[in-house]
């Protein structure tokens, strides 16, 4: 590993913050002490990390519906996050967004998504803003297997290609769109051949090896910073948790023996084992990250359910931009 | 139509899935296809159990390609297919207005009637239950005002089985917009198979003196304030239309010829929405009949909020008519 030292601990505590952000709050969705419903992103931690350590805050990314994960991983504010979901004025979204909508516009994280592939048009856009603004910042499109399978993804890989956009199309590949597996959803087994159809690179990734997506993503982006265009790189990954919430609506449709042999490859167990025979860190060392962030994440629930409601006023503010 | 004998009180969505069982037993040209429809049994569980008894050649979970999913459904009608399409929520018919708009609406005509399309289009619309602002959307006035689509709105358990069956053997498009809060409602619906006419409307509730005509789910809200307003002494007429293209008119017209007051209610936003359609038809043929200015209730001008604290003064409730109506009575003087 000729990664320093402190990106690996980096990556890690990307990692570390998801999964406890995620545990969290799928624990306060199936309490119901907050509304709505969340699409939980436990397991494929390594993807977001890996890619989000390669960015930096002028970087754009553009979400999905299991976007928590993303807006942990590009820095965002557990306070606000939690907040977000609670559905009050002092979220990200000032309540009105919810999981579903979470963004940061300052971090660059362009919103999740309620709508499957909305994102890949939106980077497409926003690498088409870097390129015209030459600044050499670049975007990242997230999105699912099932997703790959819209018009929108499409349309947006022939262009960033045509064009040479600086766009990464991230496809986090769990094996499932909501319920249906991708066998059943489409012919190809690596959405990464596709990219050979619009004339750009593409590449297969363990999404559960967070070094893997860590240097590929590194490559794909460098690359784009360079100004040869975009590339898409297929993070091959899995939902530990159901579609929505942790257990979902208990309605079976993989087996229980999938999930385990998927959960033998926890990203951050296997993450954390490399560390640790590497000598980068001691076991209680990571042991303390899980701590400190649980802990964190705690406090920031705490400061969500004591925040008030937004004020009705709030309900028609900001349809349109006002000058002010 | 109904015989007493088989009539049992089910959820609404229990009336959905019986009238799917029974078109598709009915006709082998009838098909239904959908996002995890087949194997899940929709997200909203009202086709679970058909792809048992059908199986996969007659039930199936497609892609997550909406434009392609309507394809499919305009494609095999123009070809003697007789499709049930299901987009999950109405919200996704952003993704395939083309297909609806430019193809599925148009072409009967375009070709100058040599073309058929019995297609059904399901789908899912309705707030207030904190899914934010792309999965809670009410756009039915989006379908209405296309030429060559037909738009029904079941608001009881009785009438989403029996206009479901009459959407899919109509021989036009026709989209059935279902309501996410209105699945687990109770109802009395007939065991065999019955159409809801498509195009007339039901008198949910006489009354003399004030008309209300409600859609969807705002039809138990518009029920309420009826009661809320019938302690107050006035006798509240409430209509449904249930199809909302073709609209019946003529229902609507003669109730306000005797009531000279109407309200008009529904989830979806004001602005631009049914409710202005419906208004402007009853002062082009009811003009003289009016006492007051038509009322409409809707939906704010903005997105659905997700914040429960903002989303209930978003939807449209009984305490909002109940409120309408009487400003709209005081100004009749
Ligand atoms: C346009 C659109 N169609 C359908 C849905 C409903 N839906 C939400 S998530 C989802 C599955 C997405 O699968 P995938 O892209 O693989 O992402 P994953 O959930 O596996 O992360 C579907 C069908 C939606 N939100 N938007
Ligand atoms: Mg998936």
């Amino acid at each position: 590993m000729d990664i320093p030292k402190a990106k690996l601990l980096d990556l890690h505590e990307r990692m570390v913050r998801i999964r406890v952000f995620e545990e969290e709050a799928g624990k306060l969705m199936e309490s119901a002490r907050i509304p709505g419903a969340l699409h939980l992103y436990v397991g494929e931690e390594a993807v977001a990390s890996g890619v989000m350590c390669n960015l930096t805050d002028e970087d754009q990314i553009t979400s999905t519906h299991r976007g928590h994960g993303h807006l942990v991983a590009k820095g965002g504010d557990f306070k606000k996050m939690y907040a977000e979901l609670f559905g009050r004025a002092t979220g990200y979204c000032n309540g009105k967004g919810g999981s579903m909508h979470i963004s940061d516009m300052d971090l660059g994280m362009l919103g999740a998504n309620g709508i499957v592939s909305a994102g890949p048009p939106i980077a497409m856009g926003a690498a088409f803003a870097d390129k015209y603004k030459e600044n050499g910042s670049v975007a990242v499109a997230f999105f699912g297997d099932g997703a790959s399978n819209e018009g929108a993804f499409h349309e947006a890989a022939n262009m960033a290609a045509t064009w040479k956009l600086p766009l990464i199309l991230l496809c986090e590949n769990n094996g499932y769109g909501e319920f249906t597996p991708q066998a059943r959803h489409q012919a190809v087994k690596d959405v990464a051949d596709r990219a050979i159809g619009y004339g750009m690179p593409g590449a297969v990734v363990d999404g559960m090896d967070a070094i893997a997506v860590y240097e590929a993503a590194g490559e794909a982006i460098a690359r784009a910073r360079r100004g040869e265009g975009p590339t898409l790189l297929e993070c091959k990954t899995y939902r530990f948790y159901d579609h929505v919430g942790i257990r979902g609506m208990g309605v079976s449709y993989r087996t229980d023996d999938e999930v385990l042999e998927w959960r033998k490859r926890d990203p951050i167990q296997l993450l954390e084992q490399r560390l640790t025979e590497a000598g980068v860190a001691t076991t209680a060392e990571l042991a303390a990250v899980h701590e400190r962030t649980r802990a964190e994440a705690l406090d920031a629930i705490k400061f969500a359910e004591e925040s008030p409601f937004p004020e009705p006023d709030e309900l028609l503010r900001d349809v349109y931009y006002v000058k002010a | 139509m109904s015989t007493a004998t088989g009539t049992r009180t089910i959820p609404y969505i229990a009336a959905c899935t019986e009238a799917l069982r029974q078109l598709l037993r009915e006709d082998p040209d009838v098909f239904l296809a959908g996002e995890d429809v087949a194997g899940y049994g929709s997200v909203f569980g009202y086709t679970r159990g058909l792809l048992k008894e059908f199986g996969p050649k007659r039930v199936f979970d497609t892609p997550i390609s909406e434009e392609g999913i309507v394809g499919l459904g305009v494609g095999s009608a123009a070809c003697g297919l007789r499709p049930i399409i299901d987009i999950m929520f109405m919200d996704f018919i952003g993704e395939c207005m083309d297909e609806i708009v430019n193809q599925m609406a148009k072409m009967r005509y375009m070709f100058g009637g040599k073309a058929k399309l019995p297609v059904t289009v399901c789908t899912m619309a309705g707030a207030g239950i904190n899914l934010a602002a792309q999965h809670s959307q009410s756009l039915e006035s989006w379908l209405c005002h296309v030429p060559g689509l037909k738009v029904v709105m079941p608001a009881t358990a009785y009438d989403a089985k029996g206009l479901l069956i009459a959407a899919v053997h109509d021989d036009n498009p026709v989209f059935v917009i279902f309501n996410k809060r209105m699945l687990g409602v109770m109802g009395e619906v007939p065991e065999e198979m019955y159409e809801v006419p498509l195009g007339q409307a039901r008198i949910a509730r006489a009354g003399t003196n004030f008309t209300i005509v409600a859609t969807g789910r705002m039809l138990p809200e518009a029920m309420e304030a009826a009661d809320t307003l019938a302690s107050g002494g006035l006798d509240v007429e409430v209509i449904d239309p249930r199809t909302l293209q073709p609209f019946d008119t003529e229902t609507v017209v003669n109730s306000v010829k005797k009531t000279h007051r109407a309200l008009v209610v529904h989830e979806a936003v004001r602005f631009g929405g049914l409710g202005a359609e419906i208004a402007a038809q009853l002062q082009e043929e009811a003009f003289d009949y009016l006492d007051a200015p038509i009322g409409r209730v809707g939906a704010p001008f903005s997105p659905v909020p997700f914040s429960p604290a903002l989303e209930k003064l978003y939807v449209p409730d009984a305490a909002k008519i109940t409120a309408e109506v009487q400003r709209i009575v005081g100004k009749a003087g």
